[in-house]
Order: C-alpha cells, then structure tokens, then sequence
C-alpha cells in the first residue's frame, strides 16, 4: 500500500471507529442515565417515571424500621423539607446512619414508597455527596427566606 | 527537628531539579558536554534528598511524632507498624511525596542505564524529568507539604481510614505510581526525540523497555487495586468505573496502544507521529487521573482529602505540560511522515486496529468518567452514568480487539500470503468456537450469545498465544527458537485470553445473595450450603470485631470454614466488613457479615464467584509477559561507564 | 498540517472545560442560609453537666463564635490547636456544639486537648445540627451582637481564614457600635 493510501486507511478506520462510539454512546447514555431527583421534586411527582433514579438526604432520626430478623427496612430520607419513605431489602453499607447523608437507587413504588435497589456508602463518614449538600441545601435556603413550597404540600417537621 | 530536616531536604531537592531540569537542556542546544553531564549528578541528588525527606516523613509516622499536622491526622498510637509505614503514603501529602521518590528513581535509573544513547539525547530526557520534577516539587511544597506542624501537638492521632489498613492496599500505590511515572519516561523519551528532531528507529528501540516496565507496573497496580476493592469494600465486586479506576485505567489503555505502536515504528520506522502522540497522552492522562482524583471536580467514593487550591495547582501544571508538548508535536511531527507501505494483510495493520480500538476504548471511558461534569456545567441537572453503561460501551471495541488480537499475531510484517495463515488458524478458530459453545453448558448448564463469544474469544487468545512457544519448544535442532521478546508477547496475551475467560465466566454465572441468618441456620447459594455455627467477639490491635463463624458445605460433605468480621475501629469509629472468602482455583465462595436484625439474626452476604480469580492472575501473567519481553537482549540496558563519561569529556576537550 | 494541531486544539478545550468545572467551587462550599438571619434557637445540656444548660440567649450581647465539633472527625482534631490558641488571647468568647457524639468520648477529648470552650452543648442526636443546616463536622460560625449570623466557615478553622473572613466582620461591627 502506498503511504497515501495507508494514511487513508488510518483515518478512515478511526473516523469508523469514532462515528460507531459516539452513535452508540448517545444512544446508550439516554438509557443509562441516571438523574438525581430532589426528594420535594419526588414528592411534587416530577420524576422519571419509566426509569430508575436516584434520591439523597439525611436518614431521618428514628425512623429506620426492620422487621425483626428479616432483611426488610423502611426508613424516610429528608431534604429538610418533604420527606420520602424508602423500603430496601439487603445488606446495607457500613457508614448507613441515622441522621447522616444518604444516596439511593431506586423508583417509586405505586404506594409512594421508593424502592431502593442500591444505597450508597462512602468511604468517609466526614464527606457528604454533593448533590446532597446541594438538595438540602436549596431547601434549608428556601425554608429561612420564608419560601414555603407551597405547592409540594410539604411542611417541615 | 526531623520535619525540619525533611522539609529543608524538599527544597534542596527543588533546587537541584531545577539545575537538573535547565542546565542539560541548555547543554544539549549547545553541545556542552559539561552542561550536560551536570543533569546525572543533580538527578543522584535529588533523589538522595527526595529519599531523606521520604525517610522523615516515615520516622515521624513510625515514632508517632503527633506534633505533624499530616501524621496526626491519619495515624494513631496503637496503629500497627506495618500501617504507620504505608500510612505515610496513604493520603494525599505523603502520596505526592511517594510520587516524587519514585519520580526521581526513575529518573537516576534512566540516567544510569543509557550508555547505548547518544549523550545529547540522554541529557534532553534527564532535563524534561527534571523539569516535571520541578513541577511536582513545587506542588507539594506551595500546596500540600506533608511536615507542616501542629501546636500544640495531639496526645494521639485520628487513625488512619481503616479502608487502608490493609495489605493489598499498602502496596497498591506504590505500584500504581510506579506505572503512572513509568509513563513519564516515554514522555520524557518523547519530547527529547522532538528537541532534537532527530526521531529515527533507534528512538523507539530505546523507548520500548522503558515503556514496557512502566506498563507492567500500571497493570500489578491497578490489579491490586481491583482485588483490594473485591475483599475490602466492594461486597463482591472487582470493577466498579468509579472516576478514580477510570483514571487510572485510561493510562493503561493509552500505555497498552503505546507499546504496541513502539513495536511497528522500531520495527518498520511508520507511525513516528501517531506513536509520539501516544506516548505524550500516556503521561497526559495519568496527569489528568491525578487531577480528577485529586481536585474534588468529580464525585468519587474514593473521597481524597479534596482542594480546589491544588486541582487549580494541577491543572495549571497539566496544561503548561500538555499544551508545551503538542506545541512542539505540532511542530515537528509533519515532518516525520514514512514513505514505507504495507500490505492490507499485515501485522501493520492489525497493530493499527489495536491502536484504533484501544483509543476507541479510552475515549469511551473519558467520555463517561466526564459526562455527568458536562451535563451539569451545561445545567443539564445532576446525572451519574453508571457500570451498566461502561459495561455495555466497553465491550464494542474489545471484542473486536480480541477477535483481531489472536490473528495480528501471526500474522508477518509488510505482507501476509493467506493461504499458510488460513492454515495455521483454522483449527484454533474451530476449536474455540466449539469449546466456546460447550464449556459453559458442560460445567454451567446454560449458555448465551454473549458467553458464547466471551469464552472463544478467551480460548482463541489463549490457543493462539500458545502457538508459537509450543513450536519452539518441539524445534529440537538447536535453532534459535522464539526471542524473548516474541515469548513475552504470547505470555502476555496468554494472560490476557485467562483474564477474559475469567470476566465472562464470573460476571455470567456469579451468584450473590442477601439472607438472614442466626446461629444454627444455614442458607443455599449457588448449591453449597452455609451454616453459621456461632458468633462471638473478637479483640484485633485498634478495633474489636464481631466474628461469625461459617462452614460451607456441599451435599452433607464438609468444604470449608470462613469467618467474616464486622469491626469497629476504636478511634474513628467506624464499621468496616472483612469478608470471609474461601478461594480455590475455579471459584470463590465470598460471605460478608452485614447487620443485626434483631432476635439475634445478621444479614449475610454469599456470593459464588466462578473463576474470579482469573481476572487478577490473568493480569499478573499479563504483566509477567511485560517483563519477559524487557528481558530480550535487544534492550538489555546498559549502565553507562563512567569512563565512557570520562572519555567523552576527554574528546570534547 | 493541520491535523497535527488537532490534538493541540482538543486539549485546549479540554483544559478550559475542566477550569470552567473547577470554578464552579468546592462542591462542599454552600452558601449558608442563615448569613444576615437570626441564628436558630437552641437550648442543649452542656457537655460537662447534664442538668446545666446552654442556650441561645447567652450568646447575645456581643460577638461569639459557634464551633460544630466532635470526636469522630479529623478535620476537629485539626482545628482544634487553633481554637485553644482564639481562646487564650480571649478575644471572642467560643461555644461549641458536640454534635452526634457520645458523652465519655468528648469529654476525654476535651480532658485530653484541653477545652477553648466557654461552654459545649451537647447534641446528641443531632437536632441542633439540623436546625443550624449543618453539613459536616466541624463548622463555625459567627454570630454578631443581636445573635445574627454574620459569616460560616465550614472545614477547619486556621489563623489564615480567621483573619481574611472573621476579623474584619467583627471590626467592623465593633466600630458600628
């Protein structure tokens, strides 16, 4: 092959190559995305409804329940203005507690109820997920400027 | 005092790295043999006072000296010794410190072992070492110095994470570095081929050992890392595309396109250009890792100490690198273009698919380690891209790349006849599509499209890998046979073909399950049953556990005991779950101890992991293909004499 | 030519990207809600003595800070020389707020480092922590004469941060009055 050809070999290959990643990549981004919704977003129902996403907040104090011996826990997250029941089956990461940040997986179960499929841990109790500062937040902002969200319905504990 | 020394010792060695990073390059444009040689001695001084430092930052960990800010914050009393060592190297400060040791290792070693380079040549490379020295120098001394004090001192230490109080991960690092600076040797060997725009074969030659090491040591590394991450915090899994693997996977994919593309143009003098790039993105994107990481910019688990001070630090460093390095790319590089032609069916062109699919690959991965970032500066909300996408997007340009290795390995340079080629991998081809098809069922009892390729394509790799030191152990007539450098080509590919046997298989049929269980009752996973026959406490040196003994079990008869803890470490506070694995060679049979449930039941982990534990020895027969290959007698380095020094300042006079 | 510019290029956009990312902040640095607002009230048992309690109204009347702390964070131990050093030139009087901890664990820690508070509440459950939108331990704040937030430091406090963002808010409220 002369050089020029081979050149032209080249680029095509890796335009080829690049035009199949990138179409892939949109198209497979669309389905793999996954949006962190506010939990007042939640409880207004503007959430995606056909997919999984993902919640954050605080675990709220005292209101991690399991069924004695099963795997079966309820507990409600807040984000200091709606809170949002969650029901996992499953072993739950080491840095899970009351009162501290939480990430979930999930959706929303018909009953309101978020199920999740996954909840995250960090590897360090001092750091909070940022999207989880940033929700809790906007909302402890909006609670002392008087902002009651009125139409969410949610009223802060 | 000690801090004092190690602190003063930093900034000697940034004086010297600055001799060191401007006095050979000078010489090299002026043809100063003096000037020049000044680069070896500066870079032997640097690394004894990097090392003098290195050493006070440990004593002050191993005699708990509290009165450093750093040793303060991530040690403590009753800290095993083993871990006040890797602790010193276990955050972000004394990390960067290690980083700089090994920078200036690295470079003594190149300067030593350079007698076959031209002297102006081997002086460029100290320089442009020493100049990247300057930059790391300056990093931790402006924004992370390792011995800033604390007054008054702690009566005792905050611990280190319990996370790394671990074996694998005490040495995951220094490998992991040794990889990533590894890369600034090519680099290095990269932009002194460009100063002096003399970019024949033989600069290639002498890149590919250096090249090579660093990529072996970036593949022990990152399988630490990964089996680190299975037995300590993954509950099971080995790979979880979080930005911090991803950052350093990228390297390794850029390194492993960058060794292949060495071989064609020291082989056959083409893709000069194409492989200069590669080497400056090998070193860019461990550069970028470090950013990534270490910035705070994108949301890890690996949550490092982050400061915007020093992600602002590094990304100027990074771009005054980068940007110098292509600007002198864009410079000479037109003018390296080959005039030699190769046939369509040719190892030519198969090493350009590799490079073409690896590049591919770690676009790929860029674009999903960066995604939720641009998604959220364009205020497209807060998104993550998780392992089912990495997962799926991967796997497009390597099974192709699979596929093609097992051919491009036979195949000759410049041109291939078809016919002998067809010949010789007919029956692999066969062979591993038939026992691709058979050996899940056989041993599994179901199979699927994509565990049908899975598995052939590991058994194409690993039969054709094995082609060629099988011919050359049956050649009985004292020829020759395989160099060491086509040996560890096929071992290396050997442990490529076992590390994708034991990705499908594992990912395929892996059971993991979540059940309750109290004392007495036992559970069936993946058909062994797992009995908790008691639990009890359990006293370790800084943190006491609650341990659960389990026998495992299949069809009545005894299998084994695990005990998976649940500790809590008496300083920070925190649990951490030490899973109790039981490991043979085709499986791993994995319980973790989750919580109490009450009425005296824990939640339990088990997981049957088939043939996970080709994936990590399949990356260390990988690696030891690497070192086979730096073994040939083509690049065995030789240390320069000092009366070849000697003699050259003789002739020069 | 150009395509041997074209990776030039890419770079360079990519480098202006990932500065625009990094400008957008420390992720962790918020804005408090409560800057220019009425600190929440509060009313906590102190960390030494259960039956005695600390509460909003003895921080009024002149500057004080607010420390968040507790045992089980780093970034406290880090801080901590710094506070007893405030509190020796007495300039402004401390309070702390323990916040999820355990008694026996703080009160060795304060036995151990030695106390720059003039009195630590104690949170246990961290109510306080939640009514004051914390977010991580530790955190300080400053409170101006009338009990008004005037400015929040999150991470640990150090000389530097004290004398570009603290002093000069209490100067100049020293001088208005």
């Amino acid at each position: 092959m002369k050089p020029r050809h081979q050149r032209m070999l080249a680029v095509g290959l890796a335009l080829t190559g690049v035009a199949i990643a990138a179409a892939f990549t949109l198209r497979a981004f669309q389905d793999n995305m996954m949006f962190f919704v506010d939990i007042s977003d939640v409880i207004a129902g503007d959430y995606p409804r056909q997919r999984n996403f993902r919640i954050g907040g605080l675990v709220v104090d005292g209101s991690v329940q399991r069924e004695e011996g099963s795997l079966d826990l309820r507990f409600r997250v807040t984000d200091m203005n709606c809170e949002l029941p969650v029901s996992y089956v499953g072993v739950l990461p080491d840095l899970f507690r009351e009162g501290q940040g939480v990430v979930a997986h999930g959706r929303l179960g018909g009953d309101g109820v978020f199920v999740a499929d996954k909840i995250l841990a960090k590897h360090d109790e001092n750091y909070m997920a940022p999207e989880v500062a940033d929700s809790l937040a906007k909302h402890v902002e909006g609670k002392t400027a008087g902002l009651r969200t009125g139409d969410t319905g949610c009223v802060t504990p | 005092m000690i801090p004092e020394i190690g602190q003063f010792a930093l900034i000697l060695a940034l004086s010297l790295a600055i001799c060191q990073g401007v006095l050979p390059l000078i010489g090299a444009h002026r043809n100063d043999t003096a000037m020049m040689s000044v680069g070896n001695t500066a870079a032997l001084g640097q690394l004894v006072f990097v090392a003098v430092a290195f050493g006070c930052l440990t004593w002050a960990f191993v005699s708990s000296d509290f009165s450093v800010l750093y040793v303060a914050n991530h040690s403590q009393l009753s800290l095993p010794t083993i871990y006040k060592i890797s602790a010193v190297w276990g955050a972000h400060e004394g990390s960067l410190l290690m980083w700089i040791l090994i920078l200036a290792a690295w470079t003594v070693a190149v300067s030593r072992y350079s007698s076959e380079l031209p002297e102006s040549f081997a002086a460029r490379v100290v320089g442009v070492l020493g100049l990247l020295s300057v930059g790391f120098l300056l990093f931790i001394l402006l924004t992370s110095n390792p011995f800033d004090r604390l007054s008054p001192p702690a009566a005792d230490g905050a611990d280190l994470n319990p996370l790394l109080q671990d074996p694998g991960l005490a040495i995951h690092p220094p490998l992991l570095y040794i990889g990533y600076v590894g890369f600034s040797v090519a680099f290095a060997f990269a932009i002194a081929a460009m100063l002096s725009g003399n970019l024949d074969q033989r600069w290639a030659k002498w890149t590919r050992p250096w090249t090579t090491l660093a990529w072996m040591f970036l593949t022990l590394g990152i399988m630490l890392g990964s089996w680190w991450a299975y037995y300590e915090l993954g509950w099971g899994g080995w790979w979880f595309w979080d930005p911090v693997e991803n950052a350093s996977f990228m390297p390794w994919l850029i390194g492993t396109a960058l060794i292949h593309s060495l071989a064609v143009t020291e082989r056959r003098g083409l893709f000069k250009s194409w492989t200069l790039l590669l080497a400056i993105t090998a070193f860019s994107l461990s550069l970028l890792g470090t950013f990534l990481v270490r910035s705070g910019i994108i949301v890890s688990v690996h949550a490092f100490a982050t400061d915007p001070t020093r992600g602002f630090f590094i990304l100027a460093f990074l771009a005054v690198v980068i940007v110098g390095a292509l600007i002198l790319y864009a410079w000479r590089a037109p003018s390296l273009d080959s005039d030699a032609g190769f046939g369509l069916l040719s190892r030519e062109t198969f090493l350009l698919l590799n490079n073409v699919l690896l590049v591919v690959a770690a676009t790929l991965v860029l674009m999903g380690t960066l995604a939720p970032l641009v998604i959220e500066l364009l205020n497209g909300g807060k998104i993550s891209i998780g392992p089912p996408w990495f997962e799926v997007a991967f796997l497009v340009p390597m099974i192709p790349l699979v596929l093609l290795l097992g051919v491009g390995m036979h195949t000759a340079w410049r041109k291939q006849d078809a016919r002998p080629w067809v010949a010789l991998l007919r029956i692999p081809a066969i062979a591993a599509v038939l026992l691709g098809i058979i050996i899940p069922l056989m041993f599994y009892g179901r199979t699927s499209l994509l565990m049908v390729v899975g598995v052939s394509a590991a058994l194409w790799i690993i039969a054709t890998s094995l082609i060629q030191p099988i011919r050359s152990i049956r050649r009985k007539d004292g020829s020759t046979g395989i160099t060491r450098s086509a040996l560890g080509m096929s071992v290396a590919h050997l442990g490529m073909g076992l590390f994708v046997l034991g990705v499908t298989i594992t990912s395929a049929f892996n059971v993991e399950s979540d059940r309750a269980l109290t004392p007495g009752q036992s559970t069936e996973v993946g058909g062994y049953d797992f009995e908790m026959v008691e639990l009890r406490n359990v006293e370790g040196p800084n943190y006491s556990a609650i341990e659960a003994e389990i026998e495992i079990r299949r069809d009545g008869e005894f299998v084994a005991t695990v005990r998976p803890q649940k500790r809590q470490y008496l300083v920070q506070k925190n649990w951490m779950t030490e899973a109790g694995i039981y490991v043979t060679w085709n499986k791993d049979l994995f319980v973790a101890l989750g919580d109490q449930l009450g009425n005296g039941a824990w939640s339990v982990r088990v997981q049957y992991k088939p043939m996970i534990r080709f994936i990590w020895f399949g990356a260390i027969i990988m690696a030891l293909g690497g070192l086979v290959a730096v073994s040939d007698r083509r690049y065995r380095l030789k240390a320069r004499k000092t009366s070849a020094a000697g003699q050259s300042v003789a002739e020069s006079a | 030519m150009s395509r041997y510019v074209l990776p030039l290029v890419v770079v360079i956009a990519l480098i202006a990207f990932l500065m625009i990312g990094l400008q957008r902040g420390d992720p962790r640095a918020l804005p408090s809600p409560y800057i220019g607002k009425a600190a929440p009230n509060f009313e906590l048992p102190t960390l030494n003595d259960p039956d005695v309690t600390v509460a909003s109204q003895d921080l009024e009347g002149n500057f004080a800070l607010v420390n968040v702390w507790a045992t089980w964070c780093p970034g406290c131990r880090t801080e901590h020389p710094f506070l007893m050093q405030l509190a020796r030139e007495d300039s402004i009087p401390i309070y702390g707020i323990n916040w999820r901890d355990t008694r026996p664990e703080a009160q060795r820690w304060i036995a151990q480092l030695g106390d720059p508070y003039v009195a630590s509440g104690f949170d246990e459950t961290g109510r306080v922590g939640i009514d004051w939108g914390v977010y991580g331990a530790p955190e300080t704040f400053l409170l101006n004469a009338d009990g008004i937030v005037v400015h929040k430091h999150l991470g640990p406090l150090g000389r530097e941060a004290w004398e570009r963002d603290f002093l000069p808010l209490i100067n100049a409220g020293g001088a208005a009055r």
